[in-house]
């Protein structure tokens, strides 16, 4: 290649493609499954449309997703695109902030007809994201993977597009954390209550502080190597106590369980007088 | 021989109706508890519904999928969109094998203040539609401090039977045995996940041994959510006194036109005596165009019992919290000891 220009294999730079990050809500990862398990028998993987939104930082927050169908041979890949754009308008409807960020697809790494795929909804978006969700478990671990993709070009002429991985976040909100427990298992008999969610937690809070004492105690006998900043943490924990002196403190407990018992006293009177009045209202009347 | 009895069984068969199994739990998959908290949480405060679709298989129904209602706006031509919309959500669901009936609806509430009238309206409208139908409610303003409140609710067949008949006289109800309990029956809810998903949540997040949801439940403050139920309270009481007033008012007027037609009656029963003495005819002893023997009617007690119910939710409310504050108290009593 004796030419005096040199070409480069060049990376066309997109906007922060070096920054870009991608976080996706639990509930996208729960209806991937579940259009995977409900996939039509002849179709060995289920495609689809991501929905959230683009972060002022550059993040992309995947929030919604729903199922395209479509038919795939060994070499082509059709995708039923009315159905695309009637499931897209329903869900603006609800959510008008949703917009399409990319597609998944179920089913390890980037095939040949992902590519005109990514085409199409690049078309759509710009910078679509990829996400594969690997039901199969192929690696032996669940593994979901985001991918953007970058064009190779030689000079002018562009040759291919690469799939680029990008850091793919799991984050959920605090309403979809206190379910989690319920989330994980294939069948949870009832829901927890008000006091046995209490206990729970307070048993976990429990055993925290238990091995917090079995760790200071192997420390202090020479048994485990300390470190210093784990002790720095618990010497914070510590201190964060508020000083008060047993005085005051009694006093602010016992102020607030008065509070209380008085809140529970009215709340008995409550249902006391109600069922007083119900029997009055429903009682024979005397004509 | 052996034909007689077939054909018996045959008309037998015939003839027993199928009897509907009780409903007795609610199936709930992990997807759609995720939809609707991630629907009612964002459009928090606002109050929205959504649809619910699965099967119904014996005693157990279960939901399996779920979508959300645009919200809906005050304008005529909407009423047209909402149907399309719920038409062409339906459609494109079916095409993914989604299972496409109805069974209920959701609709997330503010405190818990969720028994209205409208509530058992469109109940009424869902139950002529669909044999078996059940409305989830899901308390967003609760998360906050660590539970997970979802109720499945469904109406009870008597007050149901009352309801077509839109009599709510204190006869009617002694007749059934029906009190303001009665209206809703709550039914326990059951959360089932497939293998796949739980595969996958298991692998993706580890298990930590405490959970931000820990956190939010040993949380010392509470007073604000104690004193916004208090504040409702307070505010059902108030319109639970002006339902007693209005019946204490009516059966005023119920003695009074009583007492009205008494005095009536012996006036006339003393004239036909005059009139007997002096050989004319007796007048009637009754008047109806007279109006003290209009009837009154008698005020209904629907809005009185959601009343009630809707103070009896507030008040377990209150005593759950109060509970969990005690056990909060006590705990943090121990730690400062040590």
């Amino acid at each position: 290649m004796a030419t005096g220009e040199q070409t480069v294999l060049q990376f066309a730079p997109t906007a922060s493609s070096t920054t870009l990050s991608a976080k996706v809500h639990p509930l996208v990862v729960f209806n991937i499954c579940d259009c995977y398990v409900r996939r039509p028998d002849q179709s060995e993987r289920v495609i689809g449309t991501l929905l959230g939104s683009v972060l002022p930082d550059g993040t992309v927050d995947i929030r919604n997703s729903y199922a395209v169908p479509h038919n795939e041979s060994s070499d082509q890949v059709a995708l039923d695109i009315d159905y695309h754009h009637n499931m897209l308008l329903s869900h603006q409807k609800v959510n008008p902030k949703e917009v399409i960020v990319g597609w998944y697809s179920t089913g390890l790494g980037v095939s040949g007809g992902s590519a005109l795929i990514h085409d199409f909804y690049a078309r759509e978006v710009s910078n679509p994201v990829h996400l594969t969700v690997d039901t199969g478990f192929r690696m032996g671990a669940p593994a979901i993977k985001a991918y953007v993709s970058v064009n190779l070009s030689l000079g002018d002429i562009q040759l291919a597009a690469q799939f680029q991985e990008i850091p793919l976040d799991l984050r959920m909100i605090e309403a979809e954390r206190i379910g989690f427990d319920i989330l994980k298992t294939t069948m949870v008999d009832k829901l927890p209550s008000d006091l046995e969610g209490m206990e729970a937690s307070m048993q976990r809070l429990l055993a925290l502080i238990d091995d917090v004492y079995k760790y200071v105690d192997d420390v202090v006998q020479g048994e485990t190597a300390p470190d210093n900043s784990v002790g720095r943490f618990i010497s914070e924990v510590v201190a964060s106590l508020p000083k008060l002196s047993p005085a005051v403190l009694d006093k602010l407990v016992n102020d607030n369980m008065q509070d209380h018992l008085l809140l529970l006293y009215l709340s008995s009177i409550t249902r006391t007088q109600l069922s007083i009045a119900e029997k009055l209202n429903t009682a024979a009347q005397i004509i | 021989m052996a034909a007689a009895p077939i054909a018996r069984s045959f008309l037998q068969v015939a003839a027993t109706e199928e009897v509907a199994t009780p409903l007795r739990v609610v199936q709930i998959e992990g997807l759609v508890m995720l939809k609707i908290i991630k629907h009612c949480k964002e459009f928090s405060p606002a109050l929205v519904t959504g649809q619910l679709l699965g099967l119904d298989v014996g005693s157990v129904l279960e939901v399996t999928n779920c979508f959300p209602f645009p919200i809906r706006e005050e304008d005529e031509e909407v009423e047209a969109d909402g149907a399309n919309y719920q038409l062409e959500m339906m459609r494109c669901l079916r095409e993914v094998n989604v299972d496409n009936n109805t069974v209920g609806w959701y609709q997330s509430t503010l405190m818990g203040s969720f028994q209205t009238v409208e509530l058992i309206e469109t109940f009424m409208n869902y139950q002529e539609n669909i044999r078996r139908c059940v409305c989830i409610i899901y308390d967003p303003s609760r998360s906050s401090q660590g539970v997970l409140a979802f109720k499945a609710l469904k109406l009870s067949d008597s007050f149901m039977e009352l309801y077509k008949t839109n009599n709510f006289t204190g006869e009617k109800l002694r007749e059934k045995n029906l009190s303001w309990v009665d209206i809703f029956e709550e039914i326990p809810i059951k959360v089932s996940n497939s293998a796949l998903i739980s595969a996958f949540m298991t692998g993706l997040e580890d298990d930590t041994p405490v959970t931000q949801c820990d956190y939010d439940r040993l949380q010392l403050s509470t007073n604000p959510f104690l004193e916004r139920s208090a504040e409702f309270l307070i505010e059902c009481m108030d319109d639970l006194s002006m339902e007693q007033q209005k019946f204490q008012f009516y059966h005023r007027n119920l003695s009074r036109q009583q007492s009205q037609q008494q005095t009536w009656l012996q006036k006339r029963r003393a004239e036909n005596m005059a009139r007997k003495a002096a050989g004319e005819e007796p007048l009637p002893e009754e008047d109806p165009s007279n109006p003290i023997f209009k009837p009154i009617p008698e005020p209904s007690r629907l809005d009185s019992f959601l009343i009630t119910n809707q103070i009896s939710n507030f008040c377990n409310q209150i005593n759950g919290v109060a509970g969990q504050n005690f056990s909060r108290l006590y705990l943090m009593k121990a730690l400062h000891e040590n």
